[in-house]
């Protein structure tokens, strides 16, 4: 197992190479002077020759790349043309409302979802079945920006019961994180419902049965448990889909994260802070997905990854 | 036709959820097709006299910041949708099946290569990395557009490797091999036909998520730009109004779910007809 964990971890060095190569080129590839990216476009001539030197652009690329990487490593990822503060120190914050945003959005769906498909499961085809389907159906092609705005327009506008932007209370959290989280809670609700069916169908549960066992336990503990594998995957999946989807649900209710400031950033051209979004948005999706694998390594006895 | 008359064809059609998703898409394609025709108002026409207005008889779904009339400016953007779908699975497809077959074919160094690639590409949650090259290549319909199409690459990739793996011990490939048919030829003759249900079923679903993906660019402000009639676009420009006039928003928002719901139910139904051992 440790040795699973190990190995699984030693794949993540490529990779995250791979990400920095990414945003190391970003700037590099845009039409135009990268110095001129970085410092912004109404910076001085004499700050775009500082911005040169420091990123040692006259160097070889090689060589950039190694002043890029040594710099990243002390977390310095330049200046923000727009506030001309530490790029990260503008990030930060606004990347740990994204990360409260998602984490409470993936809960509800995990909580929502998990419960509808089994409910939906138990009674297959019933009423209840069908409103868990049709539901999801729509909740998966429903634009997440649009599904704000309808939120937004009757529990804000009409009713309002919730406010309809930024961040403070509790009540600020309601809208973004259910509209987030409706995508996802359709697809759980969807797998769970699956595997559920899946599982049930299995000698054990009818043996659980004829035994006299109560159905809750049976559905609980020999049913869900056991459907619960292929959920866990689609779960991290989900991860990285709701810091996709924040990015839209943080533009319709001005929530302060980090994916509006990305964009807000890419429209102000300040790309020190589209490439530090862009790493901590990244890096935080590949820790999650390991934290997946090597949960369904811990779950899941039948698989052996020796 | 050959598929007309084969037995995943008649499971299709007993399928009503794939009939409905698509009579969807067929509606989509009449409304792009014949949007001129259909259309009581250009697209770009501004009337500053009927700004915002609601439904009417003059204006079935009301009119927008400019007056101009939504319900035109909704057929017109049935071809910008389709558009981005087709193009952008285009890309995938041209690119990943390909790469997908060669290096599930050769293994070894070249598969080692790919897939770390893969990798890389998938250590960005989708919609971010589709922002990531918009932000490169410039804000625009037609970058946006491919930008979804790169960020499907992988997804292609992984799906054909994984179908050629299966495929390639096959005897009737060993045969092949055996008798000396060229290995271009048997990657593209022999393996890939085999391998054709799942990348039909992928596209099918994928073309939902390219329309609602370059939807929400152009809801960023990454994707078409005023006045180009794209729904995600439009839906942005509501905003600011929903409190007085929703209808801006609502029915581009309905515009998108339901073609996005169409390719959705008909790739369910492909997946359930086709390949019965993929299907949830």
């Amino acid at each position: 197992m440790s040795a699973y964990i190990f190995r699984r971890m030693l794949l993540l060095i490529p990779v995250l190479l791979g990400v920095a190569i990414i945003v190391f080129g970003m700037v590099r590839l845009l039409p135009g002077d990268p110095a001129v990216a970085m410092a912004g476009v109404h910076a001085t001539p004499d700050y775009i020759e500082q911005v040169r030197g420091e990123l040692g652009l006259d160097e070889p690329i090689p060589v950039q790349f190694g002043v890029f990487m040594s710099r990243l490593a002390r977390g310095d990822l330049g200046k923000s043309t727009r506030t001309n503060n530490p790029a990260i120190q503008d990030i930060w914050p606004r990347f740990k409302n994204t990360f409260y945003l998602t984490s409470v959005a993936l809960i509800l769906a995990s909580l929502i979802g998990i419960a509808a498909g089994v409910i939906s499961a138990v009674k297959p085809y019933s009423l209840v079945d069908q409103f868990v389907m049709v539901f999801s159906l729509f909740g998966v092609a429903a634009p997440v920006f649009w599904l704000g705005l309808i939120l937004m327009l009757i529990f804000s506008v009409n009713l309002g019961w919730f406010p309809s932007s930024g961040m403070g209370s509790a009540r600020h959290f309601i809208l973004p994180s259910v509209t987030l989280a409706a995508n996802s809670t359709a697809l759980i609700a969807r797998m769970t419902r699956s595997s559920m069916l899946e599982v049930l169908k299995n000698d054990y549960i009818t043996t659980a049965r004829s035994k006299g066992l109560k159905e809750n336990i049976i559905i609980l503990k020999h049913g869900l448990r056991n459907a619960l594998i292929p959920i866990i995957t689609v779960l991290g999946l989900r991860f990285g889909m709701l810091l996709g989807g924040a990015v839209l649900t943080e533009t319709v209710f001005s929530w302060p994260g980090v994916g509006r400031l990305m964009v807000d950033s890419i429209l102000a051209r300040d790309y020190p802070v589209v490439q530090g979004s862009v790493l901590l948005l990244a890096l935080m999706f590949v820790l999650i997905n390991l934290l997946v694998d090597v949960l369904y390594a811990f779950l899941d006895p039948q698989i052996h990854y020796n | 036709m050959k598929f007309l008359e084969s037995k995943a064809f008649r499971q299709l059609k007993r399928n009503k959820l794939a009939i409905a998703g698509t009579i969807f898409i067929i509606a989509l394609f009449i409304v792009a097709a014949f949007a001129p025709l259909i259309a009581p108002y250009s697209p770009f026409k501004t009337d500053f006299f009927k700004t915002l207005e609601g439904p009417s008889a003059e204006h079935w779904l009301g009119t927008d910041d400019l007056g101009r009339d939504v319900f035109s400016r909704l057929l017109y953007g049935a071809r910008i949708s389709i558009t981005i779908g087709f193009i952008s699975v285009a890309i995938g497809l041209i690119v990943g099946v390909p790469v997908g077959a060669i290096s599930g074919y050769y293994g070894g160094k070249i598969d080692i290569f790919v897939q770390r690639l893969v990798d890389i590409m998938m250590a960005f949650p989708g919609m971010l990395l589709a922002i990531i090259i918009v932000a490169v290549m410039g804000v625009g319909l037609v970058n946006a557009m491919i930008a979804v199409g790169i960020v499907s690459i992988p997804t292609y990739i992984r799906l054909v490797r994984g179908s050629v793996l299966s495929i390639k011990n096959k005897e009737f490939v060993q045969a092949a091999k055996a008798i000396g048919v060229r290995e271009s030829v048997i990657i593209f003759k022999h393996i890939l036909p085999h391998c054709l249900a799942p990348i039909i079923v992928q596209s099918s679903l994928q073309i939902g998520v390219a329309i609602l993906w370059a939807a929400g660019l152009g809801f960023l402000g990454l994707g078409a730009q005023a006045p180009t009639p794209e729904w995600g676009a439009m839906l942005s420009q509501g905003r600011g109004y929903i409190r007085t006039a929703h209808h801006v928003t609502t029915y581009p928002g309905i515009a998108i779910m339901l073609s996005v719901l169409g390719f959705n139910l008909l790739g369910d139904g492909l997946r359930d007809a086709l390949d019965p051992k993929m299907s949830n």
